[in-house]
């Protein structure tokens, strides 16, 4: 799609099939290993890695460390590097709980169940967020101290600020509609599922085509059509397919039940009905829709891989480059606060432990995806899929019922692994 | 005389203690090319970039077209029309021709988004000027020739209608055929009106492009000349001795003849 527009090379001439359809090889390879990844455990689990349930548990628990890496983009991208994300996950998570549970409902009055008390909790956990974040970029940006000392620092402080707001406790149950955003608890249903597969779907052909519009009044070479159609279809496919997925997870009968009797109703006897998309993952979606178009249709996105690339050309060109890495940290801490709602609401509860480590999946889940540590590269779309890949091979690794420890080797050595050989292709490939 | 376009007065810039430009008082005139000779380290670099904003003098003074001026970073040099190419070519390597020629100034679309396409279609204009043979629009620079980044740091320079143009190295790293169409490039500017500082080490380019020379020694100006009142070995002798010719106008920096004879 919009990807295409800045990074297809454009040749006039297709020499054959692939080239012509001028698609990123390492994106491509990228899904080659998650695909290959997904039929290996499905063979050794005996069918049960592709199952409907297991695809909707893969994806509502990718969720948080997937927004918390598109944020990470940007921060390595400048050559910078966040620890203290899963340390500030956990502080915005107890601010949001104890907000909802005490202060929202005691200081302002508010009854339990109010949907003010949602609503205020994630401002008050994004506020929270976005300052904690400019605090530690303003740290980095002006006063020079490095970005990793920063965090380290930041990794420690921010896990035991949280464990002083809840007072060391597990604060919960959280507001009803808040555990919406967690996943299982707040999904679409079946056919506001299809209407959204089909808008995502008219939206990827509208903006293909609004690209090869303007390309071609421009007078740049454009692709084949035939070429252009191919990967619209398989866009449209794999969106679809996605939805079908989702949809086919059905909500348990005794579940059912329980709904239609909340609503005073009688439940027909032999109805079924698929969870379909869950909020989390919409909110996913948002989060990667509009981190992409920073990133590659504004200034500020321009100017984050400038900085990345070359930051003394960027001051020269008159580019504010600490503001900037102020700008970078805020948006991490923002997105670290929605990561936390829905971590929190997943789990229905806020815990001392929440996003134990968080900061090492997000980093390699970024790094996995293609962000390079020497800045100036870096996708959104890779951090998503190397959350994804993260996460299946964790949770393949426990379905197979491999030994926790050795689950930890092996994901280790899968993130040097993935490295050296995204090394390998860039020197292949000169870029 | 005419008003110079360009004067800096008395310029003085020190690094822990170092004076790397020391009284430094250099005027350049419209359609002209002004010639900055001297070793590795003696202050030119500094003195140019206190120009584009890069630095910011300890003191001394900048006037544009008479007027003073206070320049504190790149952005207010490019709002007096000061455009420079850096002897490194400051560019990013990771982004396209494009982008880099509109690094800091993007063209963007009606509701405030960067307008790939648009800079794209400038790029090509102008790149077809200037180096018709370049084609590779949406590689990153990284993947390109020195001679086409070249030509990308100097497209960036020309594009936004500059009036004074600094120029530190600018044929360093090129071809014969590159560094002529450079020198063809500063003739047609200098033609338009342009004022053109150029910091070089080839003596003889200097003396084919410029109309004067400045010589610094030391973070000093050594002293000034018409390329056609002095020779090259006169000014081989201000660079290495620091000693001032006949034919050229004396600065601080300049060796007093009586300190020689002892």
């Amino acid at each position: 799609m919009s990807d295409d527009a800045l990074s297809g090379s454009k040749a006039p001439t297709a020499r054959n099939f692939f080239s012509a359809l001028q698609l990123d090889t390492r994106l491509l390879g990228m899904i080659g290993a998650f695909v290959v990844l997904c039929l290996v455990f499905n063979v050794f689990t005996d069918g049960r890695f592709l199952t409907p349930r297991n695809v909707f548990n893969l994806t509502i628990q990718t969720v948080s460390v997937a927004i918390m890496a598109t944020g990470m983009v940007f921060i390595i991208v400048t050559r910078h590097i966040d620890l203290s994300v899963g340390s500030l996950l956990a502080t915005v998570a107890a601010v949001m709980a104890v907000a909802q549970t005490d202060f929202l409902p005691n200081a302002l009055g508010l009854e339990l169940g109010h949907p003010m008390l949602w609503i205020l909790s994630i401002v008050a956990g994004m506020v929270v967020g976005v300052i904690i974040g400019a605090f530690q970029g303003w740290m980095v940006g002006y006063l020079g101290i490095p970005a990793f000392i920063v965090t380290l620092g930041g990794l420690l402080v921010w896990r035991n600020a949280a464990w002083f707001i809840t007072d060391g406790q597990t604060i919960g149950p959280l507001d009803e509609t808040f555990t919406k955003i967690g996943g299982i608890g707040g999904t679409l249903g079946e056919t506001w599922s299809w209407i959204f597969g089909v808008l995502a779907v008219a939206a990827a052909f509208a903006l293909q085509f609004m690209s090869r519009k303007r390309k071609s009044s421009h007078g740049f070479p454009i692709k084949p059509l035939w070429a252009e159609l191919t990967i619209s279809g398989l866009i449209a496919a794999s969106i679809l397919g996605f939805v079908a997925t989702l949809n086919a997870y059905d909500i348990p009968a005794a579940r059912l039940k329980r709904i239609f009797a909340a609503a005073g109703e009688t439940m027909p006897e032999g109805l079924t009905m698929g969870y379909g998309i869950p909020y989390s993952v919409l909110l996913l979606i948002a989060v990667a829709v509009a981190m992409t178009i920073v990133a590659q249709r504004t200034r500020l996105g321009r100017y984050i891989f400038a900085t990345g690339g070359n930051p003394d050309a960027a001051e020269l060109s008159g580019i504010n480059t600490r503001f900037l890495t102020v700008k970078v940290f805020a948006l991490m801490g923002g997105l670290c606060a929605l990561a936390g709602a829905v971590a929190a609401a997943r789990l229905g509860f806020s815990t001392n432990d929440i996003g134990t480590l968080d900061e090492l999946r997000v980093i390699a889940a970024a790094v996995i995806g293609g962000t390079a540590l020497s800045g100036g590269v870096g996708t959104i779309y890779g951090a998503i899929l190397g959350a994804l890949i993260m996460q299946s091979l964790q949770s393949g690794m426990a379905m197979v019922g491999v030994d926790a420890p050795l689950q930890n080797i092996v994901v280790g050595i899968v993130l040097v692994f993935a490295v050296f050989v995204d090394i390998l292709y860039r020197k292949r490939t000169g870029d | 005389m005419t008003t110079p376009l360009v004067e800096m007065k008395d310029i003085c810039i020190s690094f822990g203690g170092v004076h790397a430009v020391d009284h430094v008082s250099v005027d350049l005139y419209p359609g002209e090319v002004v010639g900055l000779l001297g070793h590795n380290g003696a202050g030119k670099s500094t003195l140019i970039k206190i120009l584009s904003g890069a630095y910011k003098a300890d003191s001394g003074e900048i006037l544009i077209d008479g007027k003073p001026v206070t320049i504190n970073s790149p952005r207010d040099a490019r709002a007096e029309n000061i455009e420079t190419i850096y002897q490194t070519l400051a560019l990013a390597d990771n982004l396209d021709a494009a982008s880099n020629l509109f690094l800091g100034r993007e063209l963007t679309s009606a509701m405030g988004f960067v307008d790939d396409d648009a800079m794209e279609a400038e790029t090509r204009k102008i790149m077809g000027k200037l180096n018709p043979n370049f084609k590779k629009f949406n590689a990153p620079v990284k993947a390109l020739s020195g001679g086409q980044r070249q030509s990308v740091a100097i497209a960036r320079a020309v594009y936004f209608n500059a009036r004074i143009l600094i120029m530190d190295e600018p044929t360093a790293a090129l071809g014969v055929h590159e560094t002529q169409m450079v020198a063809e490039l500063i003739q047609e500017l200098k033609k338009q009106g342009l004022g053109i500082f150029l910091i070089s080490h080839d003596i003889h380019d200097v003396f084919q492009l410029c109309d004067r020379v400045a010589v610094m020694k030391n973070g000093q100006l050594v002293g000034s000349a018409k390329t056609t009142d002095v020779t090259d070995d006169d000014v081989l002798g201000m660079i290495i001795l620091g000693k001032c010719p006949e034919g050229a106008t004396p600065g601080p920096g300049a060796l007093n003849d009586d300190t020689v004879l002892g």
